[in-house]
């Protein structure tokens, strides 16, 4: 199972490498980590895409990163009422009319073009993993030179319904 | 980098080097004996440690993994934090077995780390390594001085994180600029680690809970690791067992955290572990773990440990709780107050006559065993030897292998605190440093390392420190002339392919010992092994005596690779 996990960090020196390092070390399979600043000063925030095989793998995971010493609070929000977006820049192979073409395809997506050359296009998206990942299965026949992606970022929305299941559709 | 030292008269109390800094916290942290190796990166500290008058004890091993291990017997034997200071590079690199050997069995090690100048760090410098990135995925936690000011409230923490919670080693890499340059003496070290709030106390729930199922049990078991030793449990888990009348098994770490000689004490389980033990693992209704964190080598295949049972866990780790075990009623707390809170319950058990009466029988009638030599000494008889001279009193220490299995079945341990043996990492060379630093931590108790011949050629460098301080270790070498457990392993399961595990060009030991300035003794005859014991441990000196076994000889009862607890061969003669 595929499950979001979220954790708040001290930033200090090393602090990601002592996770990740733990990651690899207990062999927990990660499909993205990202890494940012929070609203407080000298505290990141982490989100981790963990590829998981069963409940007590998922229990020791949260447990070792909450033993981790710089690790302030961790949750795995993969059951909550979340917005889980993550970013990427593909740059595919585009010149006349296939630009148009493009254009046409991405336009539902609400991504946009942010670097144009003689005979490619770069574009950004950003949005729930399965939306990304939908964009780029389309364009991937244009022939796709480039592509990066940020990892999924997520935390929980402003307020938790009853029911959530139906809100989160990261299993795909 | 020089200091000039008349600067400190007419400047004292204002300004200091860092390293001046560093030996005021180890002042402050009541530090009294620490285990070191200058080298270039820690000039400062070692001009700082020739220059102050300090309440504590530089001991100059000879090799760093002897710093380590002597530190980790210190800790051990004493509940203090071990402390370790060596050089930038392989110093460090030297220390990795034994914080290694530390984090596997929680010991509580500050061990402090010179470093190139900031000014260099990145440039593969002069004995430059990467201490941080090295130590990572081995320690507790770890740090890198990068501001003078902070100094004081590092090595705070580095004590506060090392021996609280689940002890562990803290590393504190130190760069040479640090250490070297001038700063004021006075300083701030308070310290907030929000994100380190070890659960000290049970939730009373969970006692309830656990108490409920001991109630109902029919079969119950105590189960004991090194926890109940870190928590200074033994008191109390004595009186909980003799309260309710349960039977106690031990893992090797939790040797002695329970009297082996108690009538409830079926020994240890385990690979190779006492049949009483191990049937009574696998034929329980109630197993409940005091500070134990099932390693594989206690509980064999997973499948077989404990099937019938309800496994009730206190540990103070909740990552070790449901980690290899499935547990029922997990308790995340100390071991002490766990054990305090279940005996302020008031529990009215079932009665457990036929439980006991099954184990004493399993005791009786399958108890530890061995062959008698008429060639060279039997292995279990010279521990059992040892034992009788020593009065079971003494600190043990070992390495791993075969001499540490006979040990650890021969010699029985009726108080906390006396055995020293590397569990987790299983670190030959461990046992004779091991011993120094016990040695050290408590001068007045008799300490006995015993070492495999080929475990103790891993570290015996440290002769010269036994020396230099007189200090009364005896060594005792069961030598088989072999790596008896790779040997054991090879007879069982690779066809008696015996590949680079026999060892004919050992040394002689008594000529090494003598070499050093100390007694040595060899002993291949049983009419002469108890009294040259009795005369060795008399004797106000360190000693190293060469017992002569059977090559031969291997462990038993044992439970082979992936069998089940219940398995085992070799319980019989």
């Amino acid at each position: 199972m595929r499950r979001i996990i979220t954790a708040t960090v001290q930033d200090r020196g090393g602090v990601l490498n002592r996770i990740t390092g733990m990651l690899h070390k207990r062999q927990f399979n990660i499909e993205s980590i990202s890494v940012g600043a929070s609203e407080i000063e000298g505290i990141s925030k982490m989100t981790f895409v963990v590829e998981i095989s069963d409940r007590q793998k998922l229990e020791q995971l949260t447990k070792q990163l909450n033993k981790q010493i710089d690790v302030l609070k961790v949750s795995d929000i993969t059951d909550k009422a979340m917005v889980a977006r993550e970013l990427a820049l593909i740059k595919v192979v585009g010149s006349g009319h296939t630009r148009s073409e493009i254009q046409g395809i991405i336009t539902p997506f609400r991504a946009s073009v942010i670097d144009v050359s003689k005979d490619s296009m770069t574009i950004q998206v950003t949005g729930r993993p399965d939306k990304v990942d939908a964009l780029i299965a389309l364009l991937r026949p244009y022939g796709i030179k480039e592509l990066t992606k940020t990892g999924v970022t997520a935390f929980l929305r402003g307020q938790q319904p009853e029911q959530v299941t139906e809100l989160n559709s990261m299993s795909n | 980098m020089k200091v000039d030292a008349s600067r400190e008269v007419e400047v004292k109390g204002k300004l200091v080097t860092g390293a001046d800094l560093l030996i005021k916290t180890l002042i402050d942290a009541e530090v009294d004996t620490v285990f070191g190796y200058p080298g270039g990166a820690v000039l400062p500290i070692y001009d700082a440690l020739y220059r102050n008058e300090t309440p504590f004890e530089h001991v100059l091993s000879r090799h760093e993994q002897g710093s380590i291990h002597a530190a980790e017997g210190y800790a051990r034997v004493t509940g203090k934090p071990g402390v370790v200071i060596a050089t930038s590079g392989p110093g460090a690199t030297n220390l990795i077995t034994g914080i290694t050997d530390a984090m596997m069995d929680s010991i509580p090690l500050v061990i402090f780390t010179g470093q190139v100048a900031k000014s260099v760090i990145g440039t593969d410098a002069f004995q430059e390594a990467d201490v941080m990135g090295i130590t990572t995925p081995i320690t507790k936690y770890n740090y890198q001085v990068n501001d003078i000011a902070d100094l004081p409230r590092i090595v705070k923490e580095a004590f506060h994180i090392a021996s609280t919670g689940r002890p562990g080693p803290v590393v504190v890499d130190i760069p040479k600029n640090i250490s070297a340059n001038i700063t004021l003496d006075d300083y701030e070290d308070d310290f907030h680690l929000p994100g380190y709030q070890p659960t000290i106390k049970p939730n009373p729930l969970q006692i309830i809970k656990l108490a409920d199922a001991l109630s109902r049990a029919k079969r119950p078991l105590l189960l004991v690791g090194a926890g109940t030793l870190f928590a200074d449990a033994s008191e109390e888990l004595k009186q909980f067992a003799e309260e309710y009348q349960l039977p106690v098994t031990t893992t090797l770490l939790g040797l002695g955290s329970f009297p082996g000689s108690n009538e409830l004490s079926l020994g240890m389980a385990g690979m190779h572990g006492t049949y009483a033990a191990n049937m009574g693992v696998y034929e329980c209704d109630l197993l409940i773990n005091i500070g134990a964190r099932f390693d594989d080598r206690l509980t064999g295949n997973l499948e077989h440990f404990a099937p019938n049972a309800k496994v009730a866990h206190i540990d103070i780790d909740p990552a070790e709780i449901g980690k290899n075990i499935e547990t029922h009623i997990p308790v995340v707390a100390d071991a002490k107050k766990a054990l305090v809170a279940l005996l302020n319950a008031k529990i009215e058990m079932q009665g457990h006559q036929d439980w006991m009466d099954k184990l004493r029988k399993n005791k009786k009638d399958y108890p530890l065993w061995y062959e008698r030599s008429n060639t060279l000494l039997s292995p279990q008889w010279l521990i059992e030897q040892v034992y009788k001279v020593s009065k079971g009193e003494a600190i043990v220490t070992t390495d791993v292998g075969q001499h540490q299995m006979w040990a650890a079945q021969f010699y029985t341990f009726d108080k906390p605190n006396n055995w020293v043996t590397s569990g987790g990492l299983g670190t030959m060379g461990f046992g004779f440093p091991a011993a120094v630093g016990a040695q050290l931590g408590r001068p007045d108790d008799l300490v006995i390392s015993i070492v495999g011949d080929a475990g103790f050629q891993m570290t015996l460098q440290e002769l010269s420190v036994v020396k230099h301080r007189n200090l009364p270790v005896k060594v005792i070498i069961v030598n088989n002339e072999a790596l008896g457990m790779v040997r054991q392993w090879q007879e069982s399961f690779y066809e008696e392919r015996y590949s680079e595990s026999l060892l004919s060009e050992n040394p002689d030991f008594v000529k090494l010992a003598e070499s050093y300035g100390i007694r040595g003794v060899r002993v291949d005859k049983e009419e002469d092994a108890v009294r040259v014991l009795e005369e060795i441990m008399a004797y106000d000196g360190p000693v190293v005596a060469d017992f002569r076994v059977v090559r031969e000889t291997s462990v038993y009862p044992m439970i082979a690779p992936g069998k089940g607890i219940h398995e085992m061969v070799g319980v019989k003669k």
